[in-house]
């Protein structure tokens, strides 16, 4: 006798019609969702084109109007200052300024750092002393501010000191020496804290994906453990150094309460970094400190400034995310389920 | 035959006859006692230069500790020979860089403690600060309270995670589920995500006041505009996680539920979503975690206050951020008074912030701990979002 | 220099589990050892104590004497480092630095060690080890491309030569062939007869037949029981060991009844 497959249902064949129950709505339910997600994704390309379009169209009046005549710019942060690209040049000049002078700081420690906890801390501890300096990127911009403030501006007085009285040969260092430590240097310093982290955990992550294959390829050939990096880890892992000291410079760039705090400004250009009256100031900390108290126009203008920051920034991530790019599509694809 | 060798059959290699240095096994090594004298006496020269020469503590540690490794380099270049010397001084040099990260780090956290306990009291927490004029003494009371920015930053926060959380996650779920991958929709949208990311905090406070100066009209500070912020923020973070989380999850759950005849809107909601949902609370509230320290934006969108206020969509709202910023910089009459409620202020936020993160944290190990016989991947999903949120 | 090893009593563990133990053996010097037994039996284990790697895994510690000529590898006061300049070692896949050229790639461990040797030296040094990995002809014209572009027999060869250049009294090598097609595997069985003339040379194989064609002396290890710690069992001449072992195990080994 056959056998054939008995289905727990009795079966029968469907009429034409038939068949899953109500196709209609189940149908509308899946488009209805496939929408909403594909319209959510939409949103984010609006978001996006729409704060644009928004700092564009609201900056505007300042960008046009005559900066030597109008009377709303001729007090206050605007005062004086003949056009809008006089305004914003030393503002750029500023944010550049200060945040190279935080990825100087800053890239060799995380860099220190990376290498410590992936491949010099002992093995139990390493995820713990990883969490460790992550809690660094998690302390809010305006605690650093208020710990740079009362902590760490007094603490380098030393220093600054020291630096002017020594070396004040080189423009950098050259007098006169702030009392209050409202100095760029300072500012450098609190900025390179708080771009260590990030960094530190992009390199980190590189550092540990080090096939275990070359690195016994190292050590095999009798390679101490730092020559051992040199020829396994950090050959593979150029591109993602490049990286994440971008994401570190875009985050330096945006930095606004911590130097709004710490620094003591002024608009003009300048590479000292141990007074506090001829600082250059960044967009971010100026709007900061400006925008409350601003006429309309004025605030325009600093709306402008932002929408220079915003392009900037835009561009700088926008470069660290390429060149990640295919470290990432590579790790993607490798960990895919 | 093979012919794969084309190589000519080759004669016993000849041994090349340069004079080698004789094999030896073991290499001289620093004593035992060696590094820790030098340490010892590095520490000595460091208290001199304190002691003696008046330096700052500071400056006698740091000149103790680049003196103590330099003295181990040295010592071990003399004795152990180049290579070994070198792997000491990265050693050393590695150490020293975490150390130096750490400091700032202790220093930060013990400097907002000592500085803000005196404030932190139940009164504080669930007053609102404010003065008041009292008849019969004639002074000017001013009483200590941050009930208005915890209010306020539950509130503003609460509105940003309600705006950000939908739109994020249903990106995510078409970015991996309904996308196709190489179409120019989700490659435009998955670049623009990461790039959102970088966004400086006060440009997505400025986006907000110019939306409501232009919607609503001049000056239209309120909380939910701090919000529309805050979620410009918070929206590319929530996308890169929650996808991270369902890349994760194995397309054999996917297909297991597709054959049994579930459509992909049920699949997604029924078996995709809840499987990875823990770790989509993780990233979630790393996110809220570093939206809830922002300043700028809140101050811009909502202006300034000390006033207690409930309502988010009229007049300014503070928070326990911009409180802190507030009282430092504009001080009331007791400067003292107003700095102790700024670091009280401060204390406050970084206890919040630590919360969020242990308790993101420990979301993610005890996920990690239930999943780890299953899950094949080399990181454990949830732990995969504390990556993506600090981007 | 021909170089004998002698093992004694020797026990290797990760953390507390013991993967071999009381393994005692001679190796011979310019000749080939093949190490034969079913997975996880710790062939590879015993290998990687042979040239202090076992230590590098996370958890791995060793005891007994391993004697290099007289010389105990694991006295105290050795340096790995040294040790593993003495005895190299060549591993399962091809492992190429993928950021170095051919010719960067052979000389690798030999500017560990010497910095400043001249470039005419170097040229010669590299030209040399790879003819003795039997690949001199196939890349003398592009020396500075990339190791990456070389086909898996290619790459392997490319990894013995960077073993030999330092001239290592013994070379060791882990399943050289199981990631590689048959053209190139006899291509490194060849070279490895050719290789003994100069090194001792200690192979762990899973192919029977490899070991039967390659090596002179066989070692056969395996586990008395799931959890166990593997033991070696028989030590012979090839021959031997193949056509009339002694111990029944080998004897159920080589005839295919497990493993």
């Amino acid at each position: 006798m056959t056998t054939t497959p008995t289905m727990t249902a009795p079966h029968r064949v469907p009429r034409p019609g038939e068949g899953r129950p109500e196709p209609g709505r189940r149908r509308a339910g899946d488009t209805v969702f496939r929408w909403l997600t594909t319209g959510s994704a939409a949103s984010i390309i609006a978001i996006l084109a729409g704060v644009t379009v928004f700092l564009i169209v609201t900056a505007l009046p300042a960008l046009t109007a005559d900066w030597r005549t109008a009377p709303a710019l001729a007090g206050g942060t605007t005062g004086g200052v003949g056009s809008f690209w006089r305004y914003v040049a030393p503002l750029l000049w500023g944010t550049a300024w200060s945040s190279l002078l935080a990825l100087i700081l800053g890239t060799p420690v995380a860099l220190g750092i990376a290498l410590y906890v992936s491949h010099y801390a002992p093995r139990p501890l390493r995820r713990g002393l990883g969490y460790l300096i992550d809690l660094l990127a998690a302390v809010p911009s305006v605690v650093f501010g208020l710990w740079g403030i009362f902590v760490l501006r007094p603490a380098i007085l030393p220093l600054q000191d020291w630096l002017n009285h020594n070396l004040s040969w080189i423009p950098l260092f050259a007098g006169p020496v702030s009392k209050t430590g409202s100095t760029m240097l300072a500012a450098a310093i609190i900025l390179a804290v708080m771009i260590i982290p990030i960094i530190s955990s992009i390199a980190r992550e590189i550092f540990a994906q080090t096939p275990r294959l070359h690195e016994e390829a190292a050590l095999a050939l009798g390679a101490t453990r730092w020559e051992m990096i040199r020829l396994a880890v950090l050959p593979q892992a150029r591109r993602g150094i490049v990286s994440a000291t971008l994401l570190g410079l875009g985050r330096a760039l945006g930095e606004t309460m911590a130097v709004a705090l710490i620094l003591s400004p002024s608009l003009l250009f300048s590479v000292k970094i141990l007074t506090d009256t001829a600082n250059p100031q960044t967009v971010a900390a100026n709007l900061a400190l400006n925008f409350p108290e601003s006429t309309p126009l004025q605030r325009d203008a600093l709306i402008a400034t932002g929408l220079v920051l915003f392009i900037i920034s835009f561009a700088v991530n926008a470069l660290g995310r390429l060149v990640a790019g295919r470290a990432e599509t590579g790790r993607r694809k490798r960990g895919a389920a | 035959m093979i012919t794969a060798i084309a190589e000519t059959p080759h004669q016993a290699p000849h041994r090349d006859v340069r004079p080698q240095a004789p094999a030896r096994l073991t290499a001289r090594t620093l004593p035992y006692a060696a590094r820790p004298s030098i340490v010892a006496a590095a520490t000595v020269l460091g208290a001199a230069a304190v002691f003696v020469g008046g330096a700052s503590i500071a400056g006698g540690l740091a000149l103790a500790a680049v003196a103590g490794t330099a003295g181990v380099v040295v010592a071990s270049l003399v004795v152990e020979g180049r290579r070994r010397a070198t792997d000491r001084m990265v050693h050393a040099l590695m150490t020293a860089a975490f150390v130096l990260a750490v400091i700032p780090l202790v220093s930060l956290l013990a400097t907002v403690v000592n500085k803000g306990w005196a404030s932190l009291s139940w009164q504080f927490i669930t007053q609102t600060g404010g003065t008041a004029f009292d008849p019969t003494t004639l002074k000017v009371l001013t009483t200590a309270g941050a009930w208005q920015a915890v209010v306020g930053t539950l509130i503003i926060t609460g509105i940003a995670v309600a705006l950000s959380v939908p739109i994020g996650v249903l990106t995510a779920i078409y970015l991996v589920e309904y996308a196709n991958p190489r179409g120019w929709m989700a490659r435009t949208t998955t670049f623009l995500v990461d790039v959102m990311t970088g966004i400086p905090s006060i440009v997505a406070g400025l986006f907000a006041f110019s939306l409501a100066s232009l919607l609503v009209g001049p000056k239209a500070f309120s909380g939910f505009s701090a919000s529309v912020a805050l979620s410009v923020l918070m929206i590319p973070i929530v996308v890169r996680s929650t996808e991270e989380m369902l890349r994760i999850v194995p397309d054999d759950l996917r297909e297991a539920s597709l054959a049994l005849g579930a459509t992909k809107v049920v699949t997604t909601l029924r078996i995709v979503l809840p499987t990875a949902a823990t770790g989509i609370l993780t990233g979630v509230m790393l996110a809220v975690s570093r939206i809830v320290g922002e300043t700028a934006p809140i101050f811009i969108a909502a202006s300034f206050t000390d006033n207690f206020s409930a309502d988010p969509f009229h007049g300014p709202m503070q928070t326990l951020p911009v409180m802190a910023y507030a009282n430092y910089k504009f001080p009331g009459t007791d400067i003292a008074a107003s700095y102790q409620s700024a670091w009280g202020a401060a204390l406050l936020l970084v206890l919040l912030v630590v919360a969020l993160n242990l308790a993101a944290r420990l979301t993610a190990r005890l996920v990690s701990g239930a999943r780890r016989g299953r899950s094949s991947a080399r990181r454990t999903p949830a732990e995969a979002s504390m990556r993506d949120t600090h981007p | 220099m021909p170089t004998r090893i002698t093992v004694t009593d020797l026990e290797a563990s990760y953390g507390d589990v013991a993967a071999i133990t009381g393994v005692s053996m001679a190796i011979e010097p310019c000749s080939v050892t093949a190490l034969i037994g079913p997975s996880g039996c710790g062939k590879s284990t015993f290998l990687r104590t042979l040239n202090r790697m076992h230590e590098v895994t996370p958890g791995g510690r060793v005891t007994g004497r391993v004697l290099l000529d007289g010389d105990d590898l694991y006295a105290p006061g050795v340096d790995p480092v040294l040790v593993r300049r003495r005895i190299g070692m060549v591993f399962q896949r091809p492992n190429p630095f993928p950021t170095l050229s051919i010719r960067d790639n052979v000389l690798a461990g030999v500017r560990l060690a010497s910095r400043h040797m001249p470039r005419g030296e170097q040229d010669d040094l590299a030209e040399e080890a790879l003819r003795a990995a039997n690949l001199w002809e196939q890349v003398k014209d592009r020396l500075s491309a990339s190791a990456a572009g070389l086909s898996g027999g290619q790459q392997q060869r490319l990894c013995i030569a960077r073993a030999i250049a330092v001239q290592p009294d013994v070379l060791l090598m882990d399943e050289p062939c199981s990631a590689l097609d048959p053209i190139a595997t006899l291509a490194i069985e060849e070279l490895i007869v050719r290789l003994k003339q100069e090194y001792t040379v200690v192979i762990v194989t899973h192919n029977m037949q490899q070991a039967a064609r390659v090596s002179d002396r066989t070692a056969f290890f395996t586990i008395a029981g799931t959890g166990e710690a593997g033991r070696l069992i028989e030590y012979d001449e090839t021959q031997t060991i193949f056509t009339h072992p002694t111990q029944d195990a080998t004897a159920d080994y080589i005839a295919g009844r497990f493993g």
